[in-house]
């Protein structure tokens, strides 16, 4: 039978977890200043700047506003210039890390909307100051449904990597087009289609524990 | 101890300009438990929250303690919130933080000595009587402790000034007596002035000693507490009385007590 299917596959997962694992990083370090920027500077909030606040959130809609696959390709020039070159997995994370940042701004920005303002006027009346606010009282406080939003941040950026993946980024989107689709390969087509739906349950499931682990320990059941 | 002197809020919404708050002038003296009376919307929160400047008044002079509120700048207005306490109808406790860690979150904001920290937290949750749920998170807790812990978090930095927003307006009665009881308890142990504002007469009739009466963003009566329920003056007050009355009036014929 076709014993190069394993060893494709497994080459191209490990791809895919490379370019997920660190562009979810480089984007989350990226945007999760910016989403407590876009909430602290909303009107009557701890650093209120409402033309900051409405000049970024115009550059996060902008950046959002491309399709995955014309923005990679509008950053190739850039990949080039950090990594040196514009095919590969790690070429894949400078677009990708970008392309996903300003949505995990946006999350973050829902989440820490969530945390109720008394608690903030509270630590406010305190006389804690607006970092302290931040820190001490809306992350910890917003942290649950931070883990659940950067779940939802994960898979879309496996999505994302299978749309570079027919670019030259290599992993588990570029074995599908090159051989399950452009070769007629269907057991490498049904493979990684098997292979990434495993991939976003393992992701949704360790979310979910960890999202229901911080809601046990605080006695919030749901 | 406190006083407020000519103080205007407008709230500026697009079609109107609301009057919140127009000329208060109010006296507090050290030591009182002054209570605030009014309906819903008559300005008593904004009121009670300009105070630490939650809200900011737009004119109008507010002085606790010796120093002028309403002048401060950020840094010296975050110092001065630390020796005013407040206690909220919500609670606003954090979740992510256990009965302790809420009461020495004002401490370790203040940069109270580290090693001081767990013996004042202690000694304040003796007090509000929940020396036994240092390690219980909020959501484990009933309303009345939830309180308990919001007054024993207001306390904790030492302040001068408690002010209460509508503390006991989600309790219910036998709770909202007990959180009043220890109310006036601290009152009376730590010597601390106190600034309440409700729309429960029983709140007034049972710990405050002086009061004022808001309507449409004005006081429109200020005294002590008796003079207030023998002969009230105001529109708002004669409703308040008239309320009550009419509720017990109801309750006699009802019971044929008095028939």
């Amino acid at each position: 039978m076709n014993d190069d299917l394993l060893e494709l596959l497994f080459t191209g997962l490990g791809e895919t977890v490379y370019m997920v694992a660190l562009s979810t990083f480089i984007a989350f370090v990226l945007g999760l200043p910016l989403g407590i920027i876009l909430v602290a500077t909303e009107k009557g909030n701890v650093l209120e700047a409402p033309q900051i606040n409405k000049a970024l959130g115009t550059v996060i809609n902008a950046i959002r506003s491309f399709p995955t696959v014309i923005l990679i390709v509008v950053l190739l020039p850039l990949a080039r210039f950090i990594v040196g070159t514009t095919l590969g997995a790690t070429a894949a994370i400078v677009p990708l890390s970008i392309g996903a940042a300003p949505f995990i701004a946006r999350m973050i920005e829902n989440c820490l909307k969530e945390v109720s303002f008394g608690k903030i006027e509270a630590a406010t009346a305190i006389g804690a100051d607006p970092l302290t606010i931040i820190i001490k009282v809306l992350i910890p406080e917003a942290l649950p449904s931070l883990v659940r939003g950067l779940t939802i941040a994960v898979v879309g950026i496996i999505g994302m990597t299978a749309i570079a993946g027919t670019i030259g980024a290599g992993g588990l989107g570029s074995l599908a087009i090159r051989f399950g689709y452009m070769r007629y390969r269907d057991d490498i087509m049904i493979a990684t289609v098997v292979t990434l739906i495993l991939l976003v349950q393992g992701v949704q499931l360790g979310g979910d524990f960890l999202a229901n682990y911080i809601n046990r320990k605080r006695y919030k059941f749901d | 101890m406190i006083t407020v002197k000519d103080l205007n809020k407008d709230y500026i919404t697009p079609h109107t300009r609301i009057h919140a708050l127009s000329n208060i002038n109010l006296q507090v003296e050290k030591g009182d438990i002054f209570g605030i009376i009014g309906f819903s919307g008559a300005g008593k929160s904004t009121l009670i929250r300009c105070l630490n400047r939650l809200e900011e008044p737009d004119s109008g002079k507010i002085i606790i303690a010796g120093q002028d509120i309403t002048v401060m700048n950020k840094q010296h207005l975050k110092l001065a919130r630390r020796k005013i306490g407040m206690i909220f109808q919500q609670f606003n406790l954090l979740d992510a933080k256990n009965v302790f860690e809420n009461i020495a979150f004002p401490l370790k904001v203040s940069g109270y000595p580290k090693n001081k920290i767990k013996q004042r937290v202690e000694e304040i949750l003796d007090l509000v009587g929940l020396a036994d749920k240092a390690k219980s998170y909020p959501l484990q807790l009933s309303g009345g402790q939830k309180q308990r812990v919001g007054i024993a978090r207001a306390l904790s930095n030492q302040p001068d000034v408690l002010l209460s927003d509508e503390a006991t307006s989600a309790l219910d009665p036998q709770t909202t007596y007990s959180i009043l009881e220890l109310l006036k308890d601290i009152n009376k142990k730590l010597g601390l002035t106190i600034i309440l504002i409700t729309h429960e007469l029983d709140v007034l009739k049972h710990i405050c000693n002086n009061m004022a009466v808001i309507e449409q963003g004005k006081i429109v009566e200020n005294g002590s507490v008796e003079k207030f329920f023998l002969n009230p003056e105001s529109d708002t007050a004669k409703r308040f009385i008239s309320i009550l009355q009419g509720f017990q009036a109801n309750r006699s014929y009802k019971e044929g007590g008095g028939i």
